[in-house]
């Protein structure tokens, strides 16, 4: 495909690529907007589809106003030939254009691969300058129980209501820990479950230690108030410092096991009680989807949550030039800060001054991230929780036992080998469930996303690429192949 | 609620109002399922109370949707025969045909 490049490429279309693009548009940039979802607005501003007749999808939403004018901005610069939207589209690399070639070219142009639609059909994007704004997934600690059917992610749970408007049980229990549990439940008891607990691992109290940065943040405040009162109202009880430790049930869940815990997180002796649910929903916050990033070669930060984060300047420039970022990819921090952060690198691509309120806001907004962050860090105790039969890797069904065994007795040191040595990490999902467990029982901290392609390509793209690029595949097939292949 | 939800359990349209535009069945194994324009495969299971679609190659236990967002590939299923496909995220579509899937979805290739 012959087209002239693009101005910008803006990879996902959440709240932090939907602001970039309408901004940088709006600035008068030629701009291709590619989001693997089939409607704007990212995992956040996730809706029902039109066919679903909601009249008010924003009852399950906070912050919609800031959604629906940007889609309106969208809208019209699409109609205007301004921005060039391609949803269902799913980039799984991006290259610069004749790398070694125009090595005297300070900035490439880059061509993006994505496979669109059910059919995977390839495609091809040129652009002078991409901005990632891949956003993030739900960090999961693996428990006993957990892969029973009932058992799902909290930020699923959420995702499925929000665009299904469906429930996975009536009876649902929210457990794990960070902000996103109170949303979750808030909305589950909205949509008619009963919500028996909400089971938050962190204890609040370690938000008292930043009490600046929440000061500085009365909307956050308020918007906490919000939740709080909203489980309130249903009767939801909110258990700080206790975890679900084990999941009950044969062919589903029929209950959990709950836990108070110690300030590592070890369960405490004798504090065990059983909670009849059909539900429940689980999630340790979020973790930065970062693997266009650093095939790239971006740098990366440790982040206070015991996550990584993508290394951004002020105006939101990775360390690769002609590559910037924003939104959760460089560090977990919500929808405001997404938004803010996308503005902000739409002015800073279109070589304009960054508007100072975007910076203030940025600021605030970052240092309240990083007290959440901080409070609802994981403790070391949760890896008690484990069973040596627990399966840790939930695609390779890769139980505790096997990942302690490569440790203890074949001497792994870190995630890499133990996923050599089991497989754990190496299924369709390419760790992205089991990343961190992995790692905290390797006694490693945690890595940065590192996958040669960001989603399972049909083999025949691959061999339809030039021979330098992607330039990391594995030896041998790639794993998310279909295993039956030889 | 709203007067509608009086007396019964809201459910989450109550909670947006509205009404779908179309409503049809899905096949699913022998079943047929009400679905609606709009629904992913995964959400037209979870509407008519079915949490598992597919069994484990090593175990062969049961899963369904987990992360609800298309990272974890713990919904595959087949759809129309085609093996592998993230019920989370394929839409359902009139006449399609879901089957549950066995372990790796090529059972009738293994070797
Ligand atoms: S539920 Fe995780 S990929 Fe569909």
């Amino acid at each position: 495909m012959a087209t002239s490049p693009s101005d910008l490429a803006v990879i996902g279309a959440g709240p932090a690529g939907l602001a970039a693009a309408v901004t940088a548009a709006g600035l008068g940039l030629r701009v291709t907007l590619l989001d693997a979802g089939e409607r704007p607005g990212g995992q956040y501003y996730r809706h029902p589809a039109p066919g679903l007749g909601a009249a008010r999808p924003e009852a399950l939403h906070h912050g919609w106003a800031a959604f629906a004018a940007r889609e309106a901005a969208l809208r019209a610069h699409e109609a205007a030939g301004r921005i060039t939207y391609l949803p269902f589209h799913h980039v799984w690399t991006v290259v610069p254009e004749g790398q070694g070639a125009t090595a005297d070219r300070a900035a490439p142009t880059w061509t993006l691969h994505a496979v669109a639609g059910p059919d995977e059909a390839p495609t091809i994007v040129r652009a002078r300058a991409v901005l990632l704004a891949t956003g993030a997934y739900e960090r999961q600690l693996p428990f006993p129980g957990w892969t029973l059917p009932g058992v799902v992610g909290a930020g699923g749970a959420q995702a499925m209501l929000k665009s299904g408007l469906v429930l996975p049980g009536r009876r649902a229990v929210v457990a794990g820990s960070g902000p996103l549990l109170l949303a979750v439940a808030g909305s589950l008891a909205a949509a008619g479950a009963r919500v028996p607990a909400v089971v938050e691992a962190a204890a609040y109290t370690g938000y008292a230690a930043h009490a600046p940065a929440l000061l500085r943040n009365p909307g956050k405040l308020a918007e906490g108030a919000t939740y709080g009162s909203a489980l309130l109202r249903h009767g939801v009880r909110l258990l700080t410092r206790h975890a679900v430790t084990e999941a009950h049930g044969t062919d589903r869940v029929e209950a959990v096991t709950v836990a108070r815990l110690d300030r590592d997180w070890r369960p405490l002796p004798g504090t065990a009680r059983r909670i009849p649910c059909d539900a429940v929903a689980v999630g340790h916050g979020l973790v930065p989807q970062l693997e266009l990033a650093t095939g790239l070669g971006c740098a990366t930060r440790p982040s206070p949550d015991a996550t990584v984060a993508l290394e951004l300047d002020a105006r939101q420039r990775t360390s690769v030039p002609g590559i910037w970022s924003a939104g959760e990819t460089g560090g977990i921090g919500g929808a405001q800060l997404a938004l803010a952060e996308g503005e902000i690198a739409a002015h800073s691509i279109a070589g304009r001054p960054v508007p100072a309120r975007l910076v203030r806001s940025r600021t605030r907004l970052r240092a309240f991230a990083a007290a959440m962050a901080g409070a609802h860090r994981p403790g070391p105790g949760w890896t008690g929780w484990l069973r040596e039969d627990t399966d840790v890797c939930r695609c390779e069904e890769v139980p505790a036992s096997r990942i302690r065994e490569a440790v203890e007795d074949l001497g792994a040191r870190d995630a890499r080998t133990v996923k050599l040595l089991t497989r754990a990490g190496m299924g369709w999902c390419q760790g992205r469930m089991c990343g961190p467990a992995v790692a905290a029982l390797a006694g490693t901290g945690p890595a940065p996303d590192r996958r040669p392609l960001s989603c399972p390509v049909p083999l025949r793209h691959l061999a339809g690429l030039p021979a330098d690029a992607p330039s990391e595949l594995p030896p041998g097939l790639p794993p998310e192949l279909p295993p039956e292949l030889p | 609620m709203s007067e509608a939800t009086r007396g019964r359990r809201r459910s989450p349209r109550d909670l947006v109002g509205g009404t779908p535009t179309e409503t049809w069945s899905l096949r699913f194994d022998d079943r047929e399922l009400p679905a609606q324009t709009g629904q992913s495969i995964a959400a037209v299971l979870w509407s008519a109370g079915i949490l598992a679609w597919r069994t484990t190659r090593e175990t062969a236990t049961p899963r369904g949707a987990f992360c609800g967002i298309g990272s974890c590939y713990d919904c595959l299923v087949t759809v129309n025969g085609r093996p592998n496909q993230r019920a989370c995220l394929v839409p359902a579509r009139p006449g399609d045909h879901v089957t549950t899937q066995e372990g790796t979805g090529h059972g009738d290739l293994a070797v």
